[in-house]
């Protein structure tokens, strides 16, 4: 039984018991079931810290590991196989650190069947834990299906108008992609008889060809989480619709189990064909750099705004991951985290001003400065960070991928070309177009819209949600390092694997 | 005869005893005591559950090799059993509720669960005609069991006039089998497959006209037609243990057949079989999207599952393949038994009289007002659609892992494509249930909750709990000759 109390398991189990307490409270016991949730929640974020602890950020691979047979039949085998490394370390840290927050941000929003939403949040949890740290193919997809639940729960039971068309079209969209993954995972175990992922990893071997076939399988499912333009249009649905909560938790995790596909699996498992086509997943990377921050600009509904950067900001990973260095993949990570911080804070911020004024209207506000100066300020800090202020977080991300795809061209030469780079600086030139937009639109300017004036300033629950938020976005602007040193081995590993593949190609 | 026969076919045995006492008991049982039929009726199930225990660990061939009780017999036949006793479950109260409460509801049944242990064991091609026949007589009778109501009655006309059809088509195909070979034993066609003196014409037309008349059983398209209509108009009691007993049955006459007697005939019926598959999975899922009766939800999402059956039966002449074909259809079969009996469970207990309360839209507001029945309907309903934790995705992970090894990439992919349609339909419940505001009529009959809420915890933690269930079904091995 000593699995149980492993910290891996512990950390992706341990919502269950929060869970199980929920069961046995009624629906009117709302109180009593935000703090059961929130207690949980941060008691798993306890957990991670001392996963975080143990781990050793000089050890290139897999640590932690829990590797027993889950299911086995005669001719196959699935294993209960985690394990954490460099790669996974920090999406799970981030994944512990924004559920509490996200229930906390839910304590005046969700005021209808508060049970059943927390109870949904927890095994969301669950799911999102159990993606970044499973290493068997079957286990991994089912964490990854099953996150598809709760969520859909979410959206279609506490969403707005259009929650029940958002919340449909989100699951189907999302198992679009992941059957065809399901096919590759089901060709691999026939072929390589095994669903260990680094089993596969080491055993290698698979034909070009076919190389190309699986990693398209599986970045269909990835492609469409990430979303990568064109497969992006579920994602402002969902958004628009989701609970604050729920958009934070989308933005901020479930987008990022996309990128983390690519990187776990479609690189190191299928390296050839991830050199081959690199320039191709590049190249769409920048189109949705471009066309998220140029759809951002044209939008009037706030929430719908932040949702389309999603896009532009997830287009900065996806070139940073497939500029196939060092640098372009740390930044990468990095810029996960920094998305998962500075989008979660701007869902939380609008939120915020949804939950005083019931619209989400650019056009609604003006001058909220002046009636709501620390909302105001807060908000600035934020908006700077996600448009890339050196100084704050967003900076670090995209300085780090646009130094490795510039440098491609020479290390390892799968972009092969200045294009990329040039065309995503562009966008963070777009982006702090679109943001200051925003932002002047509510902020700044005269109060001429007479609901505004009695708006109160934000309290102390809503400054607790954003505050953590906001140091790790000063930190992570100001000393990077120490989140460098816990990818850097493991990163390095990745890129040996895929320099080999290109030395075999060429 | 000796001791070897009667040892093979003791579940027969006892259960058909059992029935015979049963019919004549029922007689003293007065109308309001009606419970007691139903107890012991389940008793008789329990029994024959235990004889068909006590056959474990050993292979015995009967009668001449006519019956074979072998591991694949008894998976399937405590499947069959563990079935009725659930049928018994889920039928008492609806009865009652819908006054057509009689006895010989539950002899009825017996008999055709003893159809369905014969078909289980049978190795020669008349006796699988014999389980045929008396599976489905019970079930036409069964099917019209609301008199007076107009669908029950053309539910059962249509079943049973389509049912003598296929019997024809058994028979036809029965007698071509031996006029090519000769013998009507499993064990004398696989010899006799290929020598000279077989002619090979005959044999695949009769192997074909066989594989028609079964596929009529399973629901498979284009032998489909009579499903809707006879699963709506019947008593949903009713419907719910046909759509698993006498589909089973037909899957186990299918593997059974096709793979023992005649893996010969792959090069010529395995196009046939994809073929038969791809456009079950393909017309099931996709006519289900249309339905607005969750009754004729349900019969085209079981159409679609025989689609998904029918996968591992492709690849049957593959000797390679052949023990994970079995298992993976074996054990989906009974991840299909649990989901579907969870959500005919919901089903019975949300129908009212007059065929009341069978609309999707009378599912409206049940995830408020009787969360534990929709959190089983959900559980069904993602369990259908295979997604995590239920058997439902274990079980077509093994049936495409099954596809996939024997070769049949295309068909798996129309598997996870149709299985990605049927999302559509499986959700549009969810939605309804926990998305509209409503006030559902609910029997509040325990047994019903017992069986709706036993049989989705047991697809959750059997998904999870994988392992013995699996282990099981590879384990059942069919028995060659």
């Amino acid at each position: 039984m000593n699995f149980v109390f492993h910290p891996l398991t512990l950390v992706t189990f341990f919502p269950l018991v929060g869970v199980l307490v929920l069961l046995f409270l009624k629906q009117e016991q709302k109180n009593a079931a935000r703090w059961t949730a929130l207690i949980t929640s941060l008691i798993t974020f306890g957990i991670s810290i001392a996963v975080l602890l143990q781990f050793n950020p000089n050890n290139p691979d897999l640590q932690l590991v829990v590797n027993l047979p889950w299911i086995q039949v005669s001719t196959w085998t699935i294993s209960y196989h985690m394990g954490v490394d460099g790669l996974s370390i920090l999406l799970l840290l981030l994944t512990t650190f924004l559920t509490p927050i996200s229930i906390l941000s839910t304590w005046s929003a969700v005021e209808e069947r508060v049970r059943d939403f927390m109870l949904f949040f927890l095994l969301l949890e669950i799911g999102m834990v159990g993606v970044f740290l499973a290493q068997d193919l079957f286990l991994f997809y089912v964490f990854w299906e099953f996150t598809l639940v709760p969520m859909y729960f979410l959206i279609g039971i506490w969403g707005g108008g259009r929650r029940i068309y958002a919340a449909i079209k989100f699951f189907l969209y999302t198992m679009a992609g992941s059957i065809l993954m399901l096919l590759a995972i089901l060709w691999l175990g026939v072929q390589q008889n095994s669903f260990s992922v680094p089993e596969l990893i080491a055993k290698g071997g698979i034909p070009g060809n076919i190389q190309i076939w699986l990693f398209l399988a599986f970045a269909a499912a990835f492609a469409i989480k990430v979303p990568m333009w064109p497969l992006h249009s579920w994602l402002p649905d969902a958004h628009v619709e989701a609970p604050t909560a729920g958009s934070v938790i989308l933005a901020g995790v479930l987008l990022k189990m996309g990128t983390y596909g690519f990187l776990r699996f479609n690189l190191p498992m299928f390296p050839q064909a991830a050199v081959q086509l690199a320039p191709w997943m590049a190249g769409l990377a920048v189109v949705g750099i471009l066309y998220g921050a140029a759809v951002s600009y044209a939008q009037q509904d706030v929430k719908k705004l932040v949702a389309y950067s999603s896009v532009s900001h997830l287009g900065f990973v996806m070139l940073g991951l497939f500029a196939l260095n060092p640098q372009g993949i740390q930044g990468g990570i990095l810029q996960m985290i920094n998305h998962g911080l500075s989008t979660g804070a701007l869902f939380l911020i609008v939120g915020m001003i949804y939950e005083r004024r019931h619209t989400r209207d650019l056009n609604a506000f003006g001058g909220l400065w002046k009636i709501m100066p620390v909302y105001g300020t807060l908000t600035l800090i934020v908006t700077l960070s996600s448009m890339g202020l050196p100084g704050l977080n967003g900076f670090i991300g995209e300085f780090t991928i646009l130094l490795g795809a510039w440098g491609a061209g020479e290390a390892t030469g799968p972009l092969g070309s200045y294009w990329f780079a040039g065309l995503a600086a562009l966008g963070v030139i777009l982006a702090a177009v679109y943001m200051l937009f925003m932002f002047q639109k509510m902020f700044l300017g005269p109060v001429d819209k007479d609901e505004n004036r009695t708006l109160k300033d934000l309290n102390w629950r809503e400054i607790a949600t954003l505050l953590p938020l906001l140091v790790f976005i000063f930190w992570i602007g100001i000393y990077p390092k120490p989140f460098f040193t816990l990818m850097a081995p493991a990163v390095e590993k990745l890129v040996a694997v895929l320099q080999a593949a290109a030395v075999a190609i060429h | 005869m000796n001791s070897t026969d009667l040892w093979a076919i003791l579940p027969i045995l006892v259960l058909t005893g059992w029935t015979c006492v049963l019919l004549l008991l029922d007689l003293f049982i007065p109308q309001r005591h009606k419970a007691w039929t139903a107890v012991l009726a389940a008793l008789g199930l329990i029994a024959a559950m235990v004889a068909t225990i006590l056959q474990a660990g050993q292979v015995r061939i009967g009668f001449n090799n006519m019956v074979v009780a072998d591991g694949f017999a008894i998976f399937l036949n405590l499947l069959f059993l563990g079935s009725g006793v659930i049928a018994i479950m889920l039928a008492y109260d609806y009865l009652k509720r819908l006054g057509i409460e009689r006895g010989e509801y539950y002899t009825l049944l017996l008999f055709s669960i003893t159809g369905m242990l014969l078909m289980a064991v049978a190795a020669d091609l008349i006796v699988v005609f014999l389980s045929l026949e008396l599976l489905s007589i019970p079930l036409y009778v069964l099917a019209g069991f609301a008199p007076g109501r107009l669908t029950s009655e053309e539910s059962a006309l249509k079943y049973f006039l389509m049912g003598a059809f296929a019997s024809g088509f058994v028979v036809y195909g029965v007698a071509l089998v031996f006029g090519a070979t000769g013998s009507t034993s499993f064990s004398t066609i696989v010899q006799a497959v290929g020598t000279a003196s077989t002619n090979p014409t005959l044999l695949v037309i009769g192997a074909a006209f066989v594989l028609v008349g079964l596929g009529f059983k399973v629901a498979a398209v284009p032998f489909h037609m009579w499903t809707p209509d006879v699963y709506q108009g019947a008593p949903s009691s009713v419907t719910a243990f046909m759509s698993i007993g006498a589909k089973a049955a037909g899957f186990a006459a299918l593997f059974r057949v096709f793979i023992t007697a005649l893996p010969e005939l792959a090069s010529d019926l395995t196009p046939i079989m994809w073929a038969l598959a791809a456009a079950t999975m393909i017309l099931g899922n996709i006519v289900a999207i249309a339905q607005t009766n969750i009754k004729r939800l349900l019969a085209y999402s079981s159409i679609a599952h025989a689609g998904y059956i029918l996968m591992a039966l492709v690849p049957f002449g593959d000797p390679a393949v052949a023990r994970d074909a079995v298992a993976s259809a074996l054990f989906y079969l009974m991840a299909y038994a649990l989901t579907n009996f969870t959500a005919w469970a919901v089903v019975i207990a949300l129908e009212q009289m007059d065929e009341k309360g069978l609309e999707l839209e009378d599912y409206a507001g049940l995830g408020k007002k009787h969360p534990w029945l929709a959190v089983a309907m959900t559980v069904a309903m993602l369990s259908f659609t295979g997604i995590p934790p239920t058997l439902g995705l274990v079980g077509k992970f093994f049936l495409f892992r099954t596809a996939i090894a024997g070769g049949f990439v295309g068909l798996a992919l129309i598997g996870v494509i149709t299985s990605l349609v049927s999302a559509f339909y499986y959700l549009r419940v969810v939605v309804i249930m926990y998305m509209r505001e409503g006030d559902p009529q609910v029997s509040r009959a325990p047994w019903l909750q017992i069986a709706a809420v036993a049989t989705a915890l047991a697809t959750v933690v059997l998904s999870i709990v994988a392992s013995p269930l699996l282990n099981w079904a590879s384990r059942a091995l069919l028995e060659l000759f």
